[in-house]
């Protein structure tokens, strides 16, 4: 069955002061209804992707909230997976239009962060971990530097290669008017960056954003459909996994997304991975298959996966590490860039050659959710085949 | 109308000073980025037995003392005599309730004629003092009036403001004779924009990380020098040097670019990597530092920052009496008491002596 994509929208990313939630909700939702040349009385349901509302204004219910400043009394729900929530709200907004009860329904990304403090929002984020990791004071960042040491520990990867995934990512972003930091680093700039958690320092994280992003899927025909939305979890602790130097539910999500779509990954021309911390794209590039185990690193330093180079290109939007991570939001932008990118529409950013089958990756927490979604342009009996 | 303006100010920076790269040291953080991200070196400290009731009295004992400094006497009893306004704005009054004014204005011996008002508008208390003053004053109402900022600033350890927040004072004295920089214009800017607070009985400042920036600090500090420039129908080029208050090294040089002054305007008031932020002194100080050079004739522009929020904006121009003022500081007073020979007098303290002087230990 057909899962077009209508219409998509994103706001700036950013530390937007003048913008509150209604705001940015209200801006993503029309954009992308303009976008689709709907009026909001075509709207059957909204999938809501939110981490943090309750902690961070007190605000739950709120899929009411939303339609209720929309004037709209149709299904509207929160949908929660911490930094995965917008990947699983475009997975639910497919899932209904699946089930033929919706005919025309909108995924919303949408987090306001930077008006706490930064405890809070860390404390905050902390929620998506495991109780053991919250009594032991770790952090998000912590627990990633966890990951990069076992990774560097038994594939060699160098913090050097860590550094070249924000150096690809903020040249990207360089291009996207849309993203928090738009402008390049190099990779000393990296490597001399303030030590957040060895070997992670500064630039090797994303930042704390605000923004929001919608995108509307329809029963009917459209110019970029989604050939696979596919979730898997895993412990939310890293003590329950079977492995730290991978992703088990990366691992599974896109086998059975590749199974479904029924493509291999060297067949995706751009992707959208989620890089919170360096060390998180080059899980993602080798746990989706994109590269062998412990192959990313080298292949960094080859110059791959950025805008100019051959193959797979990554992170167009700049990633969560320059785009910004508004952590509901994350998930449904990465859609958003990759319809662009598969509508020939991404100006500067806009992938060379032609751009068949594009690929977002979502990840709630240091792994236990991960959500692939693989989107084309070709008509709607595209098989490789 | 009278002609209000400025008949003599002094200002008083504690010797003692922590470099920044101490308290590096101390968290682990390159001094290289903290030192080129907040554009200051090291700020000075109070000492233990100061608050800003004495760093107070002791800028103000000066800017006393300038009005007649032939006299033997320290004070001039005569002007003395005359003020009949006091106000201090400080965000570390000793008292919550108690006021720093007549504290000071009785060890000043004052006569007790006076309005005495403490201030509190985060670091624009003085200059609101300075704004109110020079209104009373062209009305004919009141006569001379002490205005004094004065801050031993709170910074919690740790907190980014632990680089910056310093201790100082500066006193006026705002009367319309013998003006030596007369009032040519001012303004104001204010909204409710919560940057940077402290509530009553809590010990330390909470503020809104980079939220101080754009929205608050440089949102106001523009749209009130805009204002004044518009109703005084002058250019940046018109004015000899800009004065904008000083959070850290950063703000003032991003304003004065933003608005069209050059950094020689602005560098012989940006005293912040010398001193800190001594908050309610900061913009004040610099303006001191200012008058101690500047020549009959040339005009000052003065902004300042509250957060909370606000703005004071002023525009001065030197007058021929400094020049009289100047030659009697010359020949009379101790050599101590310009801005930059009270910068250079100075004593480092490593971050044991600066948690014992700041109260912590």
């Amino acid at each position: 069955m057909t899962i077009g994509i209508a219409g998509v929208y994103t706001t700036k990313f950013g530390e937007l002061w003048s913008q509150g939630f209604a705001s940015l909700m209200k801006e993503a939702i029309y954009g992308a209804l303009e976008d689709a040349n709907l009026e909001i009385k075509n709207l059957d349901a909204i999938y809501v992707g939110n981490m943090l509302s309750g902690n961070f204004g007190d605000q739950e219910q709120l899929g009411a909230a939303i339609s209720g400043e929309l004037g709209l009394n149709i299904p509207a729900i929160k949908v929660e997976a911490a930094c995965a929530s917008g990947g699983i709200a475009v997975h639910q907004a497919c899932q209904a239009v699946k089930s033929g009860s919706y005919q025309t329904v909108l995924a919303l990304g949408i987090e306001k962060m930077t008006d706490y403090a930064p405890e809070e929002v860390a404390a905050g984020l902390m929620q998506a971990a495991s109780e053991d990791e919250r009594i032991a004071g770790l952090t998000f960042p912590a627990l990633y530097a966890l990951m990069a040491r076992a990774h560097m520990q038994k594939y060699g990867t160098t913090e050097s290669q860590l550094a070249l995934v924000a150096v690809k990512n903020h040249f990207h972003a360089s291009l996207n008017c849309k993203a928090q930091y738009p402008f390049t680093l190099t990779k000393q700039d990296v490597l001399n960056s303030t030590c957040i958690a060895d070997p992670l320092k500064l630039y090797d994280c994303s930042p704390i954003t605000d923004g929001a992003s919608a995108v509307i899927l329809t029963a009917k025909n459209q110019q970029v459909k989604i050939l696979a939305s596919q979730v898997a979890t895993d412990s939310t602790g890293l003590a329950g996994r079977e492995s730290i130097t991978e992703i088990k539910a990366t691992k599974l999500a896109s086998q059975k997304a590749f199974a479904s779509a029924n493509i291999d990954p060297q067949e995706i021309n751009v992707a959208e991975l989620h890089d919170c911390f360096t060390i998180a794209e080059i899980l993602a590039l080798e746990d989706i298959g994109f590269v062998k185990k412990g192959e990313a690193g080298p292949r960094l330093e080859k110059g791959q996966f950025k805008l100019g180079s051959k193959g797979l290109i990554v992170n167009t939007s700049g990633g969560l590490k320059a785009a910004g991570h508004p952590v509901g939001a994350t998930g449904v932008k990465q859609v958003v860039e990759i319809v662009e990118q598969l509508r020939g529409s991404a100006g500067k950013r806009q992938v060379k050659g032609e751009a068949k089958l594009g690929l977002t990756h979502n990840i709630g927490g240091s792994g236990g959710t991960a959500v692939i979604h693989i989107l084309t342009n070709k008509g709607k009996a595209f098989n490789k085949n | 109308m009278k002609q209000a303006g400025i008949i003599s100010y002094g200002s008083y920076i504690p010797r003692y000073r922590i470099k920044v790269e101490e308290i590096c040291s101390v968290w682990g953080k390159n001094p290289n980025d903290v030192i080129t991200s907040l554009g200051i070196n090291e700020k000075a400290v109070a000492g233990i037995d100061e608050d800003s009731v004495t760093l107070a009295v002791e800028a103000a004992q000066l800017a006393i003392a300038r009005l007649n400094p032939l006299r033997s006497e320290r004070l001039s009893l005569k002007q003395v005599g005359s003020i009949d306004i006091v106000f201090v704005g400080s965000e570390s009054h000793p008292y919550a309730v108690n006021p720093t004014s007549t504290i000071v204005g009785d060890t000043l011996g004052l006569s007790n004629n006076y309005l005495a008002a403490d201030l509190e508008f985060a670091c624009k208390a003085a200059t609101a003092g300075m704004q109110a003053s020079l209104g009373l004053i062209e009305s004919g109402r009141y006569h001379q009036a002490l205005v004094i900022g004065s801050d031993k600033a709170q910074s919690r350890p740790h907190d980014a403001l632990e680089y910056t927040a310093g201790s100082a004072a500066v006193a006026y004295i705002l009367g319309s004779e013998k003006v030596i920089a007369k009032l040519i214009c001012m303004t104001s800017y204010s909204s409710d924009t919560p940057d940077f607070w402290r509530r009553d009985g809590i010990k330390y400042p909470s503020h809104g990380g980079r939220f101080t920036g754009k929205p608050a600090y440089l949102r106001h500090v523009k749209e009130a020098a805009t204002q004044l420039l518009k109703i005084s129908k002058t250019e940046p080029t018109d004015y000899k040097y800009c004065v904008f208050h000083m959070p850290n090294g950063k703000f003032p040089r991003q304003v004065a670019k933003e608005l069209g002054f050059s950094s020689s305007q602005l560098e012989p008031s940006l005293i912040i990597n010398q001193i800190g932020n001594p908050y309610s002194v900061s913009t004040l100080i610099g303006f001191a530092a200012v008058l101690d050079v500047a020549k009959p004739g040339e005009r000052i522009f003065v902004v300042s920052y509250g957060s909370g929020a606000g703005s004071d904006a002023f525009s001065f121009e030197v007058t021929k009496e400094i020049v009289e003022y100047r030659k009697l500081l010359f020949h009379s007073l101790p050599k101590n008491n310009s801005v930059s020979t009270q910068i250079k007098d100075k004593e480092y303290i490593n971050y044991i002596q600066y948690l014992k002087m700041t109260g912590i230990i």
